[in-house]
């Protein structure tokens, strides 16, 4: 269902079933609010301006060690840790799941570093902090969705140098994308990418929406909330306003269509969610359940209060 | 401290994210009016949300040019540690407290660095939600409305010029007293 799970950093074990809950006494005397530095918290807001006011471009920014290792979201954790304050309710989810390791160290990393009340409940957080997918349920104005990017660079396969990415960018010149997905269609009838699709914001920037299913593409475009993209390795920034216009990139005869398996989730019965296969036991049993967990069991719970 | 300086933040920390927060929420939703809370004593004719947004966001990594005077540059170059520039040209945040330089004079990045432009800080008599200029653009549903008294004559087309440099281009903070609003350089302004 999610992704293999490395050793926490934080040594926090997976703990599922808490769905709110406040750092235990305010921040850790020990951390600056936030954990950063003012001089970093500042460089960050400032990329973050910038990035704001120009939607989709990278902007580069002075990436700091994490106690996290690269691959946990460090981009994304400061990027959060930029952003957060005390009157702030923190979600995060790895791959739709809040009870993953990788989740649940992020969010205790942030309840100890800042004593801000989490929540695993989509519609009472401000700012979500996610891998890979975004939620099932709409986010509204008050809320900022932080993307943890491992690849900010839509380009990167296509272009290995840097400085010619960049001069495509400068002069909106994305025909070698183009050229992909069109010879992905030449081969395959259809555009064979089912994650990490490329999107136009604003009519202007590739951008790369991290590697959400082509699936959630959609739901970035007019977002009603704010949307902000940290790469930690790669040290860069992005963001899209709310509201602004983002298209996946298709063609006239072949329109963007995004996919999802043909089933119900098997715990909620959604027909509308994003599923997971799931092997249930050793003799090869399968079943496809939603891969936002709070969507999945606010369903659930909606079910048996009906019966 | 010099006897001639007034205080800074009271939470540096806590204070700054407050104010970064309303700027980013300012940026990201054009037009929309912001309060700043409690902000420094900072001496005239700083206001309040102009000297919280400077301290929020200048350091030693970003110049500064002001035109509101010697007292206010110390203030500054104290609490914020930033480089003071004489010419607007050369810095990264412009703050305006009378007429402001025009938009071009100031830096627009370049095509494949548009971030490394200029903010312009644009202190104003008054600003509201209602009336007034109609902006539409990135951030904004379908339009939205906002009264700037005091902004220079000839605004509206100085700001269509620096419209058109997109992707580069200046970003505009406007401050009134305690509150800000922003226009990111997407922004479409149409006098009402
Ligand atoms: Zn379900």
């Amino acid at each position: 269902m999610s992704a293999t799970q490395t050793r926490s950093a934080e040594g926090a074990a997976a703990a599922g079933g808490e769905h709110r809950s406040r750092g235990p006494a305010g921040p850790d005397a020990g951390y600056n609010f936030g954990y950063l530095d003012e001089n970093t918290k500042r460089m960050i807001r400032r990329a973050l301006l910038k990035a704001v006011a120009i939607p989709g471009h990278q902007v580069p920014f002075g990436s700091r060690e994490m106690p996290l290792p690269y691959g946990w979201g460090t981009g994304g954790i400061q990027v959060t840790a930029a952003v957060i304050g005390p009157d702030d309710t923190l979600k995060v989810i790895d791959q739709g799941a809040d009870d993953t390791t990788n989740a649940v160290s992020i969010r205790r990393f942030f309840a100890r570093v800042t004593g801000v009340e989490t929540t695993e409940r989509t519609a009472e957080a401000t700012i979500i902090q996610t891998r890979h997918r975004i939620p099932e349920t709409p986010l509204h104005e008050g809320q900022v969705l932080v993307y943890q990017v491992p690849m900010p660079e839509p380009l990167f396969r296509l272009e290995p140098s840097v400085t010619e990415t960049r001069r495509m960018h400068a002069l909106a010149d994305y025909s070698l994308m183009h050229v992909k997905l069109y010879e992905d269609i030449v081969r395959h009838g259809h555009i064979a990418t089912s994650y990490n699709y490329p999107v136009m914001v604003n009519g202007r920037y590739l951008m790369s929406p991290s590697p959400i299913p082509a699936f959630d593409n959609p739901k970035m475009h007019r977002m009603p909330a704010l949307q902000l993209f940290g790469a930690g390795r790669e040290k860069r920034i992005y963001a899209v306003p709310p509201w602004t216009e983002v298209r996946s990139l298709d063609f006239e005869d072949h329109p963007f269509e995004p996919v999802r398996a043909d089933a119900a989730c098997a715990l909620c019965g959604s027909r509308e969610s994003y599923l997971d296969e799931v092997v249930t036991d050793d003799r090869g049993g399968r079943m496809f359940v939603c891969s936002d967990t709070d969507y999945c069991h606010t369903r659930q719970a909606r079910r048996e209060a009906a019966e | 401290m010099s006897a001639t300086l007034t205080a800074g933040f009271a939470d540096p920390a806590l204070d700054a994210q407050r104010c970064f927060r309303a700027v980013l929420e300012a940026m990201a939703r054009p037009g929309r009016v912001q309060r700043i809370a409690a902000g420094p004593e900072a001496p005239p004719p700083l206001g309040p949300a102009a000297a919280t947004v400077l301290l929020t966001l200048a350091d030693a990594d970003t110049p500064v040019w002001l035109d509101a005077g010697p007292q206010a540059a110390a203030w500054l170059r104290f609490h914020a540690g930033c480089p003071i520039v004489a010419a607007p040209g050369e810095a990264g945040f412009a703050l305006a407290c009378g007429a402001p330089p025009p938009l071009h004079d100031l830096a627009p990045g370049s095509e494949e660095e548009p971030q490394r432009s200029a903010t312009l800080i644009l202190q104003v008599a008054f600003l509201a939600e209602e009336g007034g200029w109609r902006l539409t653009g990135p951030g904004i549903e379908h339009e939205h409305r906002l009264r700037v008294d005091g902004a220079p004559p000839g605004f509206a087309a100085d700001w269509a010029g620096n419209r058109a440099l997109f992707p580069r281009g200046i970003d505009l903070i406007l401050c009134a007293g305690d509150r800000l609003a922003a226009l990111p350089r997407t922004t479409r302004l149409e006098i009402g």
